[in-house]
């Protein structure tokens, strides 16, 4: 599996170590009045579709970016691959 | 006070030096290094502080630029690595503090590396023998991040026929095996 890396190209899945969910950018406000629920949903309730899914990778052989992989997770086919930072600040995090 | 003797990163007093068929791999150690990292918000201020440190653009995405009295290459997104002779800049990463400010956190990285010179006919085949990037395809002045036997690595082309490679000071004795083993290999 190739994993096209958006600032170094092409570069083999081997290079990359898999976190999970991208929804794990999204962690959730400790002060919020139902925080722990909260937490509960982040830490442990995931989807698990069959088709697209945006996912965390970790360029540990490279650069060290983290990287947002769209991966179609039948075919293993990845549609879109984004700078996990560029994410996190187009939904107006790390501001 | 102390009085201590310093050594290189392979234990010697004087650096280390192979040979093989036409390559010869050199321990470097008149090299002091420091890390650039452009502070949140303030990395178009730092890239051009860099700049202007090189007396050219700052390093893009995998390049190196190598200039007079200090070097820098790209090691991520608005983050580099620069190098100066030890002899005249032992304090770089003070001098750099000056410089930058408050646009990036600089860190003194001279002590945690071990710098090796590979430079003869074959370079290439040894690299591939080594790291999985296209070495062929590196024109000289281009840096790369991978891994040589698990030990994570910066490749650097300084010339056709020359690579730098950059590996943790801790481990420079496995990397040195690892890089003589494949130049036995391939040449």
């Amino acid at each position: 599996m190739i994993i096209n890396h958006p600032l170094l190209g092409p570069r083999d899945s081997s290079e990359f170590v898999y976190l999970g969910d991208a929804c794990l950018i999204n962690r959730p406000d400790w002060q919020a009045d139902d925080a722990l629920e909260q937490f509960i949903e982040y830490g442990h309730t995931r989807d698990n579709p069959a088709g697209l899914h945006r996912e965390l990778w970790y360029h540990e052989q490279g650069d060290r970016s983290w990287l947002v992989v769209t991966r179609n997770t039948v075919t293993h086919e990845i549609t879109q691959v984004e700078l996990a930072r560029d994410v996190a600040r187009a939904e107006g995090r790390s501001k | 006070m102390h009085d201590l003797t310093p050594l290189c990163a392979l234990g010697g007093a004087e650096p280390h030096t192979d040979k093989v068929a036409g390559v010869t791999l050199t321990e470097t150690p008149g090299h002091t290094l420091a890390s650039v990292a452009a502070r949140l918000g303030q990395e178009d201020a730092c890239t051009k502080h860099l700049g202007t440190l090189l007396g050219s653009e700052a390093p893009g995405v995998g390049s190196w630029v190598r200039s007079e009295p200090i070097s820098a290459f790209w090691t991520g997104p608005d983050q580099w690595m620069l190098s100066a002779p030890y002899d005249t800049h032992e304090d770089l990463a003070a001098q750099l503090t000056a410089h930058f400010g408050a646009t990036a956190a600089i860190t003194e990285q001279t002590d945690a590396w071990v710098w090796f010179d590979m430079q003869g006919d074959g370079v290439e085949q040894v690299m591939q023998l080594c790291a999985n990037i296209d070495i062929e395809k590196m024109p000289v002045g281009a840096a790369a991040r991978s891994v040589i036997h698990y030990m994570g690595v910066y490749v650097l082309r300084s010339a056709p026929d020359a690579l730098t490679i950059l590996g943790g000071r801790s481990s420079a004795g496995s990397l040195h095996h690892a890089l003589l083993t494949a130049m036995r290999s391939a040449l």
